[in-house]
Parts: C-alpha cells; sequence; structure tokens
C-alpha cells in the first residue's frame, strides 16, 4: 500500500498527463455526427442603430443554413431576471440578437450557422450592415465625475468609513496625497470562450461550455429558454483559463443553444481571439489616496477615493478602496467609491478583482509616504500595522503578515537596501527594491459532494465545481484520499458536470474551502459507515472503539497510531455484504463562528529591478513572495498558483492594457501580438515563501486559498522598486518605458 | 477568409506571369503573415501561389559576397555559420524578431513583404487607407504607438515591422527579382518606398516580380566586429520594435572609417540617412559625435500623440547602439 497522508505533501497534477497528451477535451473539441459550425458577426460601431442587415449573400453560399439577426432570431424570454446569472451585477442584461440598438463595439449582431466553420467565417465577411452612428463615450478620465453605485440585492456594501478622516487629514504633520489610474485589462485566456451543444435523439441538449461554473450556465440557459435541468446538461472538465472571464456565461453559449433550437441541430460557437475583448475586463480605475501622518510616520488619516467605469447597463462594482482601512491601523478613514456609465461592455471580476487595483494604488501611497517621512518603508508598514480588522473591531482569524514581511525580508535581503533612490547602480543599467502588502479573502460557500467507496477500495467523488487551472483536481483528489486513508491513484475526482453535486461558481479563492470542506465531509460520511462495519467484523479489535478514536490510514481503518489493530476497508465492506457506500452532503460554512473574525489572507512582495538609465527598460530581475494562506494542502499546485499570480503582476504592472481608440469606443490591440502579456524572457527568479498559519476558524480544513493573493501587491512593489532604481515616480499603469524617458 | 484557388510554382517565370497577370492572385511563401491577414480578411487574395517548391532555397558564396535564396529561412539564415561569422549583425536582427516558431517558417524573401502592424490596417472595422485606399487614416489621431515619425504622409504613418530589413539596410545589401520582363538587381534602400499617397504599395516592385535572392557585400563584412542591433520592445521577447537600431561601423583604432546607421520601427521603410552617417567618417567615436548623428537622422521627425516619445527613445537609442558597437557590445 502507498503512502496515504498526502495533505501539505508536493504531489504532481493528477490531470497533468491528461492535459499534455491531448486526452482532456476542452469545450470547442467535443464532436457529434452533423454538428454545424456558428460564426459570429460584431458591430464595427460601439453606439447607434443598424439601419440595414442584408444577409443575402451569405445565404446563398453553399453550406450556409442561416443567418440569424435581430430581424430574424427569436426571443426566448422578456424579462431581465431570466437573463440574470450568479455574477451579474444589477442593471439590465444584454440579450443577443434582441434589437438593432448598438452598446458596445464588437457587440454581437448575427450568427452565421454553416456546415463547416470556414464557410461560417466567410459567410460573415458577406453579410452587408449598415448603422447610424452616434458618438460613444468611453473615456473615464476626461470627465472624472461618477455616481454612487446603487447597493442593497446585487450584494454590494458601500464601503465604510470611521473618525474624521478630513478633519485629521487637515490637522497632520505630514500630508501627502495623489492620483493613481489604470486603463482596462482583458483576461486573455488561452482558450477562447466556446460552447457545443449536443442536441440528443431525445431533444435534450448536452452542452459542452467554457465556463467557471456549470450550474451557473445550466441555470442561465434553463431560466432564458424554459427548460428543465434534466433538458439542458451542462459539462466542462477542463480549462484553459478562466481568471474570472468564465464567472459570467458568455453570448457564444446563449447563440449556440439558440440556434441549436432553431435548427434542430448540434451547434458549436467559438468566438475568436478579437472577440476576446467584446466582453468583460478589468475596469479602468482612476484613484485618489491622501494620507496624513506623524513626522514619525503614524498615519492620522487615510482617504481613499475610486472611481470605475461600468457600461450604460449594469452597474459593475469591486472592492477597491477598503483594503488600506484593514491592512493599517488609523483612527481616521473616508472610503469613496463612484461608478462612470460608458459605452463598453460590462467589466467583470478579474484575479483578485478590486484588490489588485486599490491595492496597487495604496500600497504605491505608502511607499511615497515612506519617503516624505524618511522611514524604510517596511518599518513605516510594521509601525502602522492593523492588529484587528478596524472597521468592524473584529480580530483576524489569524493573520501572520509579519512573518510575511520578516520573512520575506531574510529572504531578499532587504536590511542591505540603502534609503537613497538611484544609489545601486551596475553600468547603465539602475537598480532599485520595493515592498509592498497584500490582502485578499478567506472565504468559504456552501458546497456539495459526492463519494462512492467500492468494495474494491476505489473511490469515486464528484462535484459540480470547476479545475480552471488552478488544482482542483489534484487538490480534491489529496483531501478525499487522506480521509479514507488511500493512495492517489485508488481516487478519482469528477468535476464540471450539472450531474455531480452543486459546487459554488469557481472564484474568490475559496474553492479548496467550500468544495474541499464539503468533500472532506462527504469522505468523513463514507469512513463512518465503513467504521461501523469495521466494528462488527469477527473479533473487531475496533469493537469498543469511538469514531474519534480511529484513523483511516494504507487502505485501514484503525486505532490512532496503533497498526496492529486494523481492519482493511475491503474487509470491512465485504463483512458489511455491501458492494458500495456512497455519501452526498451539503456543506455550509459555521457562520456563527466565521462572523466573530475577519477572515483574510496576507503577502508581503519584494522586488528588484534593473532600469536601462536612459532607454526606460524595467526587467523584473527577483521577486520573493511571502504568503499567508493558512494550511497549504498541495504544496506543488499552490506554489504554481503563487508563481502565476507573480508573473501576471509583473504583466499588470509592465505590459498590460487594452487600448481604446476613444473616437470609435473600440479597443485596438484586440490580439496577443499587440496586448501585451509576459513572456518568459520577462520572466527571472522568483522564489515564493508559504509562512506556517493556523487557522480553524476559516472551515475545516484551514486553508483559506491561494487563487488571487498572489497578484496583489505585485505592481506596487515593482513601481515601489522603479521609483527607488530611478527617483522617478509613475502612478499610471503599465509603466512602459516611455513614461520614464 | 474568402475560398480562393491554390497552386503550387515549378518555375520563377510561370509564377511571376501568373500573378502578373491576375490582380487579385499572390505569392505567398513561409505564409506566416499573409494566412493571418487572409484569416483577419484583410488580405483576400483569389489565388494563392506557393513559392516554396522553387530551388531558392540555398545560401552560397558569389563574387559578390554571401547569397541568401530568398526562400532560406530566417532560422537558417541567422544560424548560418557564414552568416554568423560574416555579417553577424543580420543574425542578431533576425533573432531579435517574432518567435522561433515564426522563424523557422519565414523565408528571407518573405520577410521583405511584412506588412504593417498598425492596429488599424489589422481592423477591418476602422477606415485605413493602406488597407482600402481612400478610406482615410485612422492612426494619425487615434493610438499610434507603434506607428511612424520620419517619412510619413498624410494618408498615411505606417511604420515596416521587419527587424532583418532593418539589418540589410545598415548592410547595404541588394535584392535578385525576376518579373515577366526579366532579372534585375535592386539596392536595398529602393525597395521599400514611402507612403506618400499610395500607402497601399510597400516596396518598388512591378506585378508579379519575385525576389529569387538578396546579396550581402563582401565588404560588409568590415562590420562584424563592431556592430550592435538594439531593439527597444514593450516585451522582452515576441514584439515588434517601438524602436530598433542596426549600428555597424570598422574601426581604425578610435577613428571612424565607415558607419552605417538604420532605423526600423520608425518609418514605412527601414530609416537610413547616408548624410548622417558621414559625419562619422574620420571622426574619433564620442557621444558627442553620435549625438550629432542621432540628431540628424531625427531631422524632420513628427510624432502624432501616443508615439511622439519615439522621437526622443530614437536619438537615445542611436547613441546607445553606437556606443555598444564601439565596445563590441552586441
Amino acid at each position: 500500500m502507498a503512502a496515504t497522508t498526502h495533505i501539505g505533501r508536493s504531489t504532481r497534477r493528477v490531470d497533468g498527463r491528461a492535459k499534455v497528451t491531448g486526452e482532456a477535451k476542452y469545450a470547442a473539441e467535443f464532436n457529434t455526427p452533423g454538428l454545424t459550425y456558428g460564426y459570429v458577426i460584431s458591430s464595427d460601431i460601439a453606439k447607434g442603430k443598424i439601419t440595414k442587415i442584408d444577409a443575402s449573400d451569405a445565404l446563398s453560399l453553399p453550406g450556409v443554413l442561416q443567418v440569424f439577426t435581430h430581424e430574424n432570431a427569436p426571443r426566448p424570454a422578456y424579462f431581465d431576471r431570466k437573463f440574470k446569472d450568479d455574477d451579474s451585477p444589477v442593471g439590465e442584461k444584454f440579450k443577443p440578437l434582441y434589437s438593432a440598438e448598438i452598446q458596445f463595439s464588437m457587440q454581437p449582431i448575427g450568427l452565421v450557422v454553416a456546415d463547416s466553420f470556414e464557410v461560417a467565417r466567410y459567410a460573415a465577411s458577406l453579410v452587408k450592415v449598415e448603422y447610424k452612428a452616434e458618438t460613444p463615450e468611453t473615456n473615464l478620465r476626461k470627465k472624472p465625475k461618477g455616481h454612487k453605485a446603487p447597493t442593497g440585492k446585487t450584494g454590494f456594501t458601500p464601503p465604510k468609513s470611521r473618525g474624521n478622516a478630513a478633519k485629521a487629514y487637515k490637522n497632520a504633520e505630514v500630508q501627502f496625497e495623489a492620483e493613481y489610474y489604470h486603463m482596462p485589462e482583458h483576461h486573455n485566456p488561452m482558450e477562447m470562450f466556446a460552447s457545443t451543444v449536443i442536441v440528443e435523439e431525445d431533444g435534450k441538449l448536452k452542452i459542452y461550455d467554457k465556463t467557471q461554473g456549470v450550474a451557473n450556465s445550466q441555470t442561465y440557459v434553463t431560466n432564458i429558454f424554459g427548460l428543465s435541468k434534466e433538458e439542458a446538461r451542462v459539462i466542462n472538465p477542463y480549462m484553459g483559463g478562466g481568471f474570472g472571464s468564465g464567472l459570467r456565461p458568455q453570448y457564444q453559449l446563449y447563440l449556440a443553444v439558440m440556434a441549436a433550437r432553431e435548427l434542430n441541430r448540434s451547434v458549436r460557437v467559438v468566438l475568436t481571439r478579437e472577440q476576446m475583448f467584446s466582453f468583460g475586463h478589468r475596469p479602468a480605475t482612476l484613484q485618489t489616496v491622501s494620507l496624513g501622518a506623524t513626522k514619525d510616520g503614524l498615519l492620522q488619516a487615510i482617504k481613499h477615493e475610486a472611481l470605475g467605469e461600468t457600461s450604460r447597463f449594469e452597474e459593475y462594482t469591486e472592492v477597491v478602496v477598503n483594503w488600506a482601512g484593514m491592512l493599517y491601523h488609523c483612527d481616521n478613514v473616508e472610503l469613496g467609491y463612484y461608478l462612470r456609465n460608458l459605452d463598453t461592455y460590462t467589466p467583470l471580476d478579474m484575479r483578485a478583482p478590486g484588490s489588485v487595483t486599490g491595492i496597487a494604488a495604496f500600497e504605491t501611497a505608502i511607499d511615497e509616504l515612506s519617503y516624505k517621512v524618511g522611514i524604510d518603508p517596511l518599518e513605516l508598514r510594521l509601525k502602522n500595522y492593523a492588529e484587528k480588522n478596524e472597521f468592524e473591531g473584529k480580530p483576524f482569524s489569524s493573520k501572520e503578515l509579519r512573518a510575511c514581511y520578516a520573512q520575506g525580508a531574510a529572504r531578499f535581503g532587504w536590511a542591505k537596501r540603502p534609503a537613497q533612490p538611484r544609489s545601486m547602480r551596475e553600468g547603465t543599467k539602475l537598480i532599485g527594491w520595493g515592498v509592498a502588502t497584500g490582502m485578499w479573502d478567506a472565504q468559504q460557500q456552501k458546497s456539495a459532494a459526492k463519494a462512492n467507496l467500492s468494495v474494491d477500495g476505489k473511490l469515486v467523488v464528484g462535484s459540480s465545481t470547476a479545475d480552471i487551472g488552478t488544482g482542483t483536481y489534484t487538490a480534491m483528489t489529496m483531501i478525499a484520499a487522506e480521509t479514507l486513508g488511500l493512495p492517489l491513484d485508488a481516487v478519482t475526482f469528477k468535476l464540471g458536470d450539472t450531474t455531480l453535486p452543486v459546487a459554488p461558481l469557481e472564484g474568490g479563492s475559496w474553492t479548496v474551502a467550500s468544495v474541499g470542506s464539503a468533500v472532506k465531509e462527504a469522505c468523513e460520511a463514507v469512513a463512518k459507515k465503513v467504521f461501523k462495519m469495521a466494528k462488527d467484523v469477527k473479533d473487531s479489535p475496533l469493537s469498543g472503539a469511538s469514531f474519534d478514536e480511529v484513523e483511516f490510514v494504507e487502505g485501514k481503518v484503525q486505532l490512532k497510531g496503533d497498526y496492529s489493530s486494523g481492519v482493511s476497508i475491503v474487509e470491512a465492506m465485504r463483512a458489511g455484504e455491501v458492494n458500495f457506500i456512497e455519501e452526498e452532503t451539503t456543506t455550509m460554512p459555521n457562520m456563527l463562528k466565521q462572523m466573530q473574525y475577519a477572515r483574510n489572507t496576507h503577502s508581503a512582495v519584494f522586488v528588484e529591478v534593473e532600469v536601462d538609465e536612459d532607454l526606460g527598460q524595467i526587467c523584473v530581475r527577483r521577486v520573493v513572495s511571502a504568503i499567508a494562506g493558512g494550511r497549504v494542502i498541495s504544496p506543488k499546485t499552490a506554489r504554481s498558483q503563487i508563481l502565476g499570480g507573480v508573473v501576471w503582476g509583473i504583466s499588470m504592472a509592465l505590459e498590460e492594457e487594452s487600448v481604446l481608440d476613444h473616437h470609435f469606443g473600440r479597443f485596438m490591440n484586440h490580439n496577443l501580438a499587440e496586448y501585451h502579456v509576459a513572456v518568459n524572457a520577462d520572466i527571472h527568479d522568483i522564489d515564493v515563501i508559504f509562512v506556517e498559519e493556523h487557522d480553524d476558524i476559516v472551515n475545516p480544513l484551514g486553508a483559506k486559498g491561494l487563487g488571487e493573493i498572489g497578484i496583489v501587491g505585485v505592481a506596487a512593489a515593482i513601481g515601489n522598486a522603479v521609483y527607488h532604481a530611478t527617483g522617478k515616480r509613475v502612478r499610471e499603469l503599465p509603466i512602459t518605458l516611455d513614461k520614464l524617458l | 477568409m474568402n475560398s480562393f484557388s491554390y497552386t503550387r510554382a515549378d518555375a520563377v517565370e510561370t509564377a511571376s506571369r501568373e500573378v502578373s497577370n491576375n490582380q487579385t492572385a499572390q505569392f505567398v511563401a513561409g505564409g506566416t503573415n499573409i494566412l493571418d491577414l487572409m484569416k483577419y480578411n484583410v488580405e483576400r487574395p483569389t489565388r494563392l501561389v506557393d513559392l516554396t517548391r522553387l530551388p531558392l532555397k540555398e545560401i552560397e558564396d558569389t563574387d559578390k559576397g554571401l547569397r541568401l535564396g530568398a526562400l532560406a529561412t530566417n532560422a537558417t539564415t541567422a544560424y548560418d555559420e557564414r552568416v554568423e561569422e560574416r555579417y553577424p549583425l543580420l543574425s542578431k536582427a533576425i533573432l531579435a524578431g517574432a518567435s522561433a516558431q515564426l522563424r523557422n517558417m519565414a523565408t528571407d524573401g518573405g520577410n521583405l513583404f511584412q506588412r504593417t502592424r498598425c492596429y488599424y490596417f489589422y481592423d477591418t472595422a476602422t477606415p485605413c487607407n493602406k488597407r482600402e485606399p481612400g478610406s482615410g487614416c485612422s492612426a494619425i489621431n487615434g493610438y499610434n504607438r507603434v506607428c511612424g515619425i520620419l517619412g510619413t504622409s498624410e494618408s498615411c504613418i505606417a511604420t515596416h515591422p521587419s527587424d532583418m530589413c532593418v539589418a540589410l539596410a545598415a548592410l547595404k545589401a541588394t535584392v535578385n527579382v525576376t518579373g515577366t520582363e526579366g532579372e534585375r538587381t535592386v539596392e536595398f534602400a529602393d525597395f521599400h518606398r514611402l507612403p506618400g499617397n499610395e500607402p497601399e504599395r510597400d516596396n518598388n516592385l512591378k506585378p508579379g516580380e519575385i525576389v529569387t535572392s538578396i546579396d550581402l557585400p563582401a565588404d560588409g563584412e568590415r562590420f562584424a566586429k563592431n556592430f550592435t542591433y538594439l531593439k527597444l520592445r514593450d516585451r522582452a521577447s515576441y514584439a515588434f520594435a517601438l524602436v530598433s537600431v542596426a549600428a555597424a561601423l570598422d574601426l581604425d583604432g578610435d577613428t571612424i572609417k565607415e558607419a552605417r546607421v538604420a532605423l526600423g520601427g520608425v518609418a514605412h521603410k527601414p530609416w537610413r540617412k547616408p548624410e548622417a552617417e558621414d559625419l562619422l567618417k574620420g571622426q574619433k567615436a564620442t557621444k558627442e559625435n553620435f549625438e550629432r548623428v542621432a540628431a540628424s537622422l531625427l531631422e524632420g521627425a513628427k510624432g502624432f500623440g501616443s508615439n511622439t516619445f519615439k522621437i526622443e527613445l530614437a536619438k537615445r537609442a542611436i547613441v546607445r547602439a553606437l556606443t555598444m558597437a564601439v565596445n563590441g557590445q552586441h
């Protein structure tokens, strides 16, 4: 019997082989006889009306089955609520092909369905569209006046304030204020959004959809088209990157289902890379931070205000401004959060939404203050360390941020940092060191899971969650195997199928905490049954024992630490005369316990950059990221998560921006040649430290979730290092070389 | 992508005739650019004439220097020992471009025919004079980070995106072409053209003319020691140049016998100015002298908003590249 202790031990991804061999199939790769292909026609303009749409040339092309436009497409549901999904903000929902009105550039205005992809694509180019265009407004900075976001059912809680920040700022010995801005960014996962809708013989739909929540897609489709859950099964076993882009159903799902129902044919719709810029994105955000402090660096006042973009029809909100008031001790905190409606599509959660934006600005401001008061930026942070969440007066369930600072600084060699900017140089390269803090939530959601242990010792566990590349398959397999004392290869974890017990959307860094807790509970329910059978085995060494006194190791149930006392699982089940034991559980967070505490992950990020003195080119030579994220379940995939976050942080700091031409209201760099994401050559040394953090409040596993925290703070640390290297402060992301000339 | 017919050429002359007789026919070699453009519906040829079976792959010594067959791939050329030893500037420039996969497919001849990366050229929803003559230039008053600052016109501010061509310009390569009227040799400086009021034309070839080879002159070997290809871009790899500089010096001690400087990412063609290079003839390799060259090369430069920074960047890049070349830093 192989080792059966898994949690906290590095293991390879259980789905790694399937992924590298191509055995793992994605939404656009499932085939069926008679499959047809839809190609989306996108609007050339950002605002106005379609005055004429002529599909006759396209329809006359051999192989074209239909061209759907607002003139002939069905309108299966009228009310907005039918189009709601688990992540939709308040507002009107976008309904594809419902009207001639254009609300954003690249809006889908037609779907060509043909018997081959190539014919559909060519036919789409033959559809002639005339518009009555209006002037779009897409520039957040042109009139930076916003309105307050609506509160209530959307779950948006307005940021809290405390004390009197205006007065404290006015009276402070040291004052600092600055404005920060970043451009919109797109998720740009490798895999394009795709839906393959298979119409089965009985008329039911089997839908392979790129999504971070099959249940969400199913609800969306069944509500709109008036179907039962049995009539629309949604499946998504693998995902080529999500980053939040799959938290809402994208329009190809609607179009594929609509066409399949209208034509009674199986239909696949795949978006192009260009069309990947036609929906949600990280919103452009303009922020102002004001800090008041004593001469020796104690924070007296924090003011943080943000203006984010949203569409004309939905009010997208994110938590941008709350973080500073939780990270630092300060009696006077004033926060403001505003939205401005623009002629773009609604923004969408993108890795560490809000936090990555707000902390990028705030942790830069703290750095700026450190030079003003002449205190080392790390020391300044420690001086103002928050021992509790001062908004709510609640203690943290655990907070090992001090250990992050200390261990990160030691690994990085921070103590040797000269205080003055421009004091390290190698030839034409200026060297700088920067630090920043990161913070994210440690949440747990309601989740269900099912475990089935068969008499041959094989365990199958399932939940409808997703693995968006984060390692869900691996972590869940480890949790299940450990709970029942089995080797990893005896366990199969299934996900991404609406026939499995319902899991929440895969996002918010809560999957391990939520689904993992459900998996553990389902497996424990099985374990209890095994234990009962094991007690009933003839001459059972466990006959007098209670469940708390036993453990499951190496395929046996035994008295804790007593290898001689074991009864094998197989033996117990045979004695119990069952072929399998199946248990399904729904796990709820322990709200009463959790709500007494603030629950967060923290990080400290240390960065070394080199900047060419004359040419402005920046290279991030070293990053040390120290993470306090509770118990680490799967060290290898956890480390990969943080590495990926740091890489994206570098990309965000130096390269990523979706550039709008405000005249056309259109993103112009809509491909991976011109929308720059970091490439291998940009990435150098990255060191990840997980500090010890024990937490029995957050969930039964003690794991806090690591999906988001890795990216938070990286951009600020890089910007701070660039300042230390050059003496130039760039307050607009990305920091491209022209901003340093 | 429209439907099109495809034919494989078995002789240069017949291929040339076929395309010269059909305005909607185009050549294809490595296909690393035209296939993308067809998928974007930017290029809509009705016929593609595939040149890749023609016997034009060899890299060979001639009495004039080294001859690169038009169908030699960028990768083969960059790693060819003769190129690495005698024309390392070219090798360096090729390897600064694209990705390993693309360089394996892209040919030397095809590299000359790369089309601009101007955002508007690629997006059929926006006007572009290069794509649809007479429709207007969206870049002039739009987003023009990748666009030109030298030799632009009111109808087009696009740049030529090649790295290889910048080195070929500095090395004063010549291009051998064959058309329906026979063979001719074109100086590299005369191969590409400025946009003027015909931005749809990237080069001075006649319809149907095929590049058969590129000659690297024997006297270019003088620059095998003191050269550099400096490429400035928005990420460390797989990005087009904001500004690139091919700098080559023939030195006698610290005195410059001859200098070559070509710029990429700034104009509709690789930008050279012999008068600017002549400023260094017989002069010492000093920063002040390099700054004079930079000022001369950027004379008349004009920015359009999001690319105005390139004027200063190009000046600094020229000084840096020449300094690196003196020091033998490549």
